[in-house]
């Protein structure tokens, strides 16, 4: 029972990290029409900063090993990745929205480069370990650890969702709506198009950030293997699947499609002997690219479709 | 010195190849398509069916370590990739373009087909590394101190021939106009009567088949790996985009330069950090020069 | 009785069907003429040709052509009809040669190429010391001239202009109309939509005029030239947008 009791909130603290990234996803791609093919290096972005901030110290390392308390570490992690989106946003996203797609695909790519190659920092493959865990200790018990610290994340994701359905439900969400729907028309009424899309950007990566941060300090150690393109598209499709432009959409998308790849993950293990683990990998992601396929043909909305979002002002009056 | 010059070019001439159909496919269906390094895979793939098919090895020319049938092979290959280029088309793209879909929605479709075809090829043909043929490069030195492998010369070579015709092609022939027109203004290309449709086919076939002899001429120099062409995703992009993404010979320039700064930095001991500095390039670029290098305002 | 080149009956079209701006529209226009299409701006004039040409479709009603029904043609298939249609704007491949740009107006016809070729530079002499150069490259009067070119190049029955006088000075507007008549003397039948009434009435044979998607006024080109109502039309529509 209690084994069983595990495994679930194992499963619910991974889904909340790729629900929360979803999220920050939903609001650059849902509600501005932003591409983000990068967001696995957003979220390496923090889950490396945090392990700079928190972990212990490495003998080979330059920096690092500062100790520090945990949410300085989620904290620092948002910061590192909205910086990082911040000069990419800055310089792309005046151009076509193809080059916004390619260069934060560059940027997944080099965020990997640099945590295999810069040792000194990340500790090359070796990966960096022994992460702090937050709230562990409190109990004896590992489950319990396990209890606080999901709740822990469901109290972010209900943070940054409030703060999200406030934000988009603000005058700033309605141009940000417009912005997607006709940009011109939305220059044309003097808005900054540049500076709200830019905004939205670098809000949604600092969200990565922190679900990187998250998963890091959770798990407690951290490598290159960690942030492969994979995730990218996995965060893709749970958006898709679960309805962008939704807010609630994104989370259960997060949830379902974490839930399908996890459930996979047990069926194909247990019909396929240990040694086709490749095979067993490259069915999966075969699988999920159907279901992307098949969602882009047949229900581009989603499960849940986008809401008719009237602004507070707008009901007022 | 003079050796990363060498280098550079080699790895531009395959960058180059592999880019024309990403330049294609992003002025004539107009979205940046993320599956073109798996384009290369697949024709790297073909190509060693069919050598394994024929039977005789690759063959040699003279000082070159391959010969007629690698050669015969890789042209075997170019229309079997062209088939399932098409195919994918018929069965993702058009749909998808039928319904007017956003272009952003094609670049996902695009994104998703690179992570099957990286895997499907993975189930289909193993991932671990596989070769041609087994050989021994010998390097010539051509300039005291620049020494090229005659491989290398035989691969400039054919990228320069398959540049030459396609520039005769997108010139001289009643197809290469319609291509360029379409690529201009559709709209004008379909009231004028051409059919975007076959424009589009031979799109594919352009893209598919100067892909198949880059991942070929590729494999041969290294070795084919499931991720091979998936690594030149990130350079292919950059050269397109560096050359100013609406002019084919801006594509070749732009890998010029890509394949010049990549050796560079391998010279310089950063070759883990190659791509990233390929980026880092192109971020610049068009930091200061937004419309590309041969592009033109919009 | 002598039966229309095009007819186009009762038709109804717009961007989004659910909001057509052609409110029932019919038209003919006979072998040898040129007509014109007058009316304020928005009178749906450019929508008309644009669903005529297949790039808009039709939720009701038929265009013929030579007794032909080409209701919802695909755009491509026009030229098979011998339709040809020169937009108003970005109406020929600019970084094409103009060489380049006859060459693709003979798409259909290759072997009639040198002939058709020989025509247009016989109407547009110009052309032929232009032929290397970029149609972008070219002044609004000279790629006026290419794009009708092109256009006469696949050797149409029907040749459709979208305000042909449209960003050229008066003096450049006349050039354009008089070379319409020649165009008309070498067997081509001429529908265009127009702004410039007066000018583009004196070279007509006949004339409709539009508002808000219907057809409110027809008749020769001579009679519409003197006919208050015509007048009336475009100021009553210019003042409600001064209004407004």
């Amino acid at each position: 029972m209690e084994a069983y009791l595990s495994t679930i909130i194992f499963f619910l603290i991974f889904a909340s990290f790729y629900s929360l990234t979803t999220l920050g996803l939903n609001l650059q791609w849902g509600f501005t029409g932003l591409f983000n093919v990068g967001i696995v290096g957003f979220y390496a972005i923090g889950a490396y900063t945090s392990a700079i901030l928190t972990g212990p110290p490495y003998p080979d390392t330059l920096i690092g090993g500062l100790g520090l308390w945990f949410p300085i570490g989620f904290i620092g992690a948002m910061v590192t990745s909205g910086i990082a989106a911040l000069i990419v946003g800055f310089i792309t996203l005046r151009l076509r929205e193809d080059f916004l797609a390619i260069s934060t695909f560059g940027i997944g790519l080099s965020i990997q480069l640099v945590a295999l190659n810069f040792e000194s920092l990340t500790r090359g493959p070796n990966g960096m370990y022994s992460l702090p865990r937050p709230l562990s200790g409190i109990s004896e018990s590992n489950l319990v650890d396990n209890i606080l610290y999901l709740i822990l994340c469901l109290a972010i994701i209900g943070a940054v969702y409030w703060a999200f359905e406030r934000m988009v439900r603000s005058p700033w969400g309605r141009v940000l709506r417009a912005i997607r729907e006709d940009e011109t028309a939305s220059a044309a009424l003097g808005k900054n198009v540049f500076a709200i899309r830019l905004q939205s950007f670098v809000v949604g990566s600092a969200v990565m950030g922190l679900a990187g941060a998250m998963q890091g300090n959770f798990i407690g150690f951290i490598s290159p293997q960690d942030f492969l393109p994979i995730f990218t598209f996995q965060v893709f499709v749970m958006l898709i699947v679960g309805g962008s432009g939704n807010n609630m959409g994104a989370l259960l998308g997060g949830l379902v499609v974490w839930g399908l790849w996890s459930f996979s993950e047990q069926v194909i293990g247990a019909v396929l002997p240990a040694t086709f683990n490749t095979e067993a990998g490259a069915v999966r992601i075969v699988l999920i690219g159907l279901i992307l396929a098949l969602a882009l043909l047949y229900r581009p909305e989603g499960i849940l479709r986008e809401k008719r979002i009237v602004s507070r002002e707008a009901r007022l009056s | 010195m003079m050796q990363f010059v060498a280098d550079g070019i080699v790895s531009a001439a395959l960058i180059a190849l592999g880019a024309i159909g990403i330049s294609m496919t992003y002025n004539i269906l107009r979205f940046a398509n993320f599956a073109q390094g798996e384009i290369l895979t697949i024709g790297a793939y073909f190509t060693l069916l069919l050598v394994s098919l024929i039977g005789a090895g690759i063959g040699t020319l003279g000082p070159v370590a391959f010969g007629w049938p690698l050669l015969v092979s890789i042209v075997f290959a170019m229309a079997a990739t062209s088939v399932v280029v098409l195919v994918v088309d018929w069965l993702l793209f058009r749909p998808l373009r039928n319904r007017k879909a956003a272009r952003i929605t094609l670049i996902m479709a695009a994104f998703g087909l690179s992570l099957m075809g990286r895997n499907l090829v993975t189930l289909i043909a193993g991932g671990e590394p596989q070769y041609y043929a087994f050989f021994i490069p010998k390097a010539i030195e051509i300039l005291p101190g620049v020494r090229l492998v005659p491989d290398d010369f035989a691969i400039i070579g054919i990228a320069i021939i398959a540049f030459a015709a396609l520039f005769l092609f997108m010139n001289r022939t009643s197809m290469g106009r319609q291509m360029r027109a379409v690529s201009e203004n559709p709209t004008l290309a379909r009231i004028n009567g051409i059919d975007v449709r076959a424009v589009i086919r031979w799109t594919w076939i352009i893209g598919a088949s100067l892909a198949t002899v880059a991942g070929a001429l590729l494999a041969h120099n290294t070795q084919l790996r499931p991720e091979m062409g998936f690594d030149m995703l990130l350079p292919m992009f950059a050269a397109l985009i560096l050359g100013g993404a609406s002019n084919l010979y801006g594509t070749i320039l732009g890998a010029l330069v890509i394949g010049l700064t990549e050796a560079i930095a391998v010279s310089l001991g950063l070759a883990g950090y190659r791509a990233a500095i390929t980026f880092m390039v192109m971020l610049i670029v068009l930091l200061f020069r937004p419309q590309g290098l041969l592009g033109e305002k919009e | 009785m002598v039966e229309p080149m095009l007819a186009v009956r009762d038709v109804e079209a717009g961007y989004n069907p659910s909001l057509p701006i052609l409110h029932g529209i019919s038209l003919d226009v006979f072998e040898g003429e040129i007509v014109t299409v007058l009316g304020p701006n928005g009178a749906g004039k450019s929508t008309l040709i644009k669903a005529i040409a297949g790039l808009l479709s039709i939720s009701r009603g038929s265009v013929t052509i030579g007794g032909r029904d080409i209701t919802g043609v695909e755009t491509h298939q026009l030229i098979r009809e011998r339709v040809a249609y020169v937009p108003q704007t970005e109406n020929v491949f600019a970084k094409l040669s103009v060489e380049e740009n006859l060459a693709l107006g003979a798409l259909h016809n290759p072997d009639q190429f040198a002939e058709q070729r020989r025509r247009v530079l016989d109407l547009f002499p110009d052309l032929e010391r232009l032929g290397h150069l970029a149609a972008g490259k070219l002044s609004g009067g000279q790629r006026q001239m290419v794009a009708v070119g092109r256009a006469l190049m696949a050797d149409p029955t029907l040749l459709m202009l979208d305000e042909p006088s449209a960003g050229l000075s008066p003096k450049l507007a006349q050039v354009v109309f008089s070379q319409l008549i020649r165009v008309k003397q070498v067997g081509v039948t001429i529908l265009m939509v127009e702004q410039n009434a007066r000018a583009a009435l004196k070279i007509s044979d006949r004339g409709y005029v539009l508002a808000e998607g219907q057809e409110k006024v027809q008749g020769d080109a001579r009679s519409l030239l003197d006919n208050p109502e015509v007048g009336e039309l475009y100021l009553g529509a210019n003042s409600r947008l001064a209004r407004s």
